[in-house]
């Protein structure tokens, strides 16, 4: 293939995210939703997500995954997985777990549920709490008897950060313990609330290395009890990732009050207008508006990327990612050491090696502070 | 791997997949937690005769009269090894 030949036309978004609340009873500090969710407009009622699961499907969406926030406050959750099951959806539910009782459970497995995967996340503000904390393991011990009980595949994340990357052989221990067959340990990306707290959340090369070969350790130990991914943050990359796939080639987010997004955080970015699915069906947001097409092929690359023979690995990275740190979302993503702006994901690497954030208490994710945040930027 | 499969054995879709046609891709795919393989023709015509129901040999022959083909045994016994291999399908 020629380095001309990046198709822009897209096939199906195979992949429905449907972030139903922005509501959550937890305050992770590398919390993925945006910085100012607190200020969203008003949740989509249950006739607005039927319909959207309806518009999806018929576009060709298969996958489909239940988020927030935490699902499990939506009463109508159960509701919305039924009608995805029936209309072919394969159903994933992303949950940390508080909120599943037996009767939910029972009640998302007669309505069709495929798969649950279950978080590891700290329900305490006390960040080494969630290792040793008694409340937080019976929680995750009691939803993953449930979910064994139910025939489901049991899947756990965690998301890894400086201050628990040390802990990673409790963490694969204790999910072992809990009878998980996948366990993937996410070291965090440094968007939204993680990137508030960068400092203090991404680890030294050091704490990096040993923890993959700690995670090595227990993989030949284990075999094929449980499988282990371990995702390391991007910073210690050099080429960036092949964000989301290619943009709007296979995700569509629909975040709590109806924007349809390429990817969860892509709202950040300047001078995009992403439509609402309360005003638009999938099928023209997908194919036709300006927010899923900016960034579709390469017309829209600059140099280093345009002329660079790796374009089709990495489509120039993460449209995010150069716009938070480059302040260009059409830019090459600073992760990249062909970037201009590398040098500010060197620098930040630098940081964390000689100490800094150390003394700087986390900003946890919660309504006030992100009004406070909204309130202090504008 | 494959040595130890009997000669008369049904093979089916594993319970960890879940095998669909889907319009969209005009292809079968298979679905797991969160991802999803999709299969080109052969792979799908071969899978979607594993429903635990039929020997090998009556998948070939089966395929055979669909497709007016013959000796298709190699090729379906190729495939149905990399199945295996890849846990698409049981026995
Ligand atoms: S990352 Fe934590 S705070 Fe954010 S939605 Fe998930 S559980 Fe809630
Ligand atoms: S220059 Fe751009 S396209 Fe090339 S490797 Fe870096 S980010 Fe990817």
């Amino acid at each position: 293939m020629s380095a001309a030949s990046i198709p822009a036309q897209p096939g199906p978004p195979l992949w429905l995210l449907a972030e139903l609340t922005y509501r959550c009873p937890l305050h992770c500090a590398f919390c993925y939703n945006p910085v100012d969710f607190a200020t969203s407009g008003p949740e989509l009622s249950t006739d607005d997500w039927l319909r959207v699961l309806r518009e999806a499907r018929a576009a060709g969406s298969v996958q489909c995954g239940f988020s927030g926030g935490e699902p499990m406050l939506r009463d109508d959750l159960e509701v919305l997985v039924a009608e995805a099951h029936r209309l072919g959806f394969y159903t994933n539910l992303l949950t940390s777990g508080v909120g599943l009782t037996e009767e939910r459970a029972a009640a998302l497995k007669a309505a069709g549920l495929d798969h649950i995967q279950l978080s590891f996340q700290d329900s305490t503000r006390e960040l080494n709490d969630f290792l040793s904390h008694t409340r937080t393991f019976d929680l995750k011990q009691r939803v993953a008897a449930l979910i064994k009980d139910n025939g489901w595949p049991m899947v756990m994340n965690c998301v890894i950060h400086r201050l628990n990357i040390d802990y990673i052989d409790r963490i694969i221990e204790m999910a072992v313990e809990l009878g998980a067959e996948y366990l993937e340990l996410a070291n965090s990306q440094y968007y939204s609330w993680a990137l508030l707290n960068r400092d203090q959340l991404l680890p030294t090369r050091e704490q990096l290395e040993r923890a993959e070969r700690v995670t090595n350790e227990y993989r030949e130990k284990y075999g094929d009890r449980i499988r282990i991914f371990f995702v390391v943050p991007d910073y210690y990359e050099t080429r960036p990732k092949k964000c989301m796939n290619g943009w709007g080639n296979v995700f569509l987010t629909v975040t709590p009050d109806g924007t349809a997004l390429p990817c969860h955080t892509a709202k950040m970015l300047p001078g995009l207008a992403f439509p609402n699915v309360r005003e638009m069906g999938v099928r023209e947001i997908w194919y036709e508006s300006e927010g899923f097409n900016r960034y579709r092929g390469d017309g829209w690359m600059k140099e280093p990327c345009r002329t660079c023979p790796d374009k089709e690995k990495d489509l120039g990275g993460c449209r995010c990612q150069a716009y938070m740190l480059a302040g260009d979302p059409a830019a090459a993503d600073p992760v990249c050491d062909k970037s201009p702006a590398h040098g500010l994901v060197v620098e930040a690497l630098a940081r964390v090696e000689s100490g800094a954030g150390r003394n700087v208490p986390l900003v946890f994710r919660d309504p006030a502070t992100s009004r406070r945040l909204v309130a202090g930027e504008s | 791997m494959s040595a130890a499969v009997a000669a008369d054995a049904c093979p089916r879709v594993s319970r960890r997949f879940r095998l669909q046609w889907e319009e969209a891709q005009s292809a079968w795919v298979l679905l797991y937690p969160e991802g999803m393989v999709k299969l080109n023709q052969s792979a799908g015509e071969i899978m979607r005769r594993c429903d635990g129901s039929r020997t090998v040999p009556a998948i070939v022959a089966d395929l055979e009269q669909a497709f007016g083909a013959s000796g298709l045994a190699d090729d379906v016994a190729k495939f149905l090894e990399l199945a295996r291999a890849q846990q698409w399908i049981e026995r």
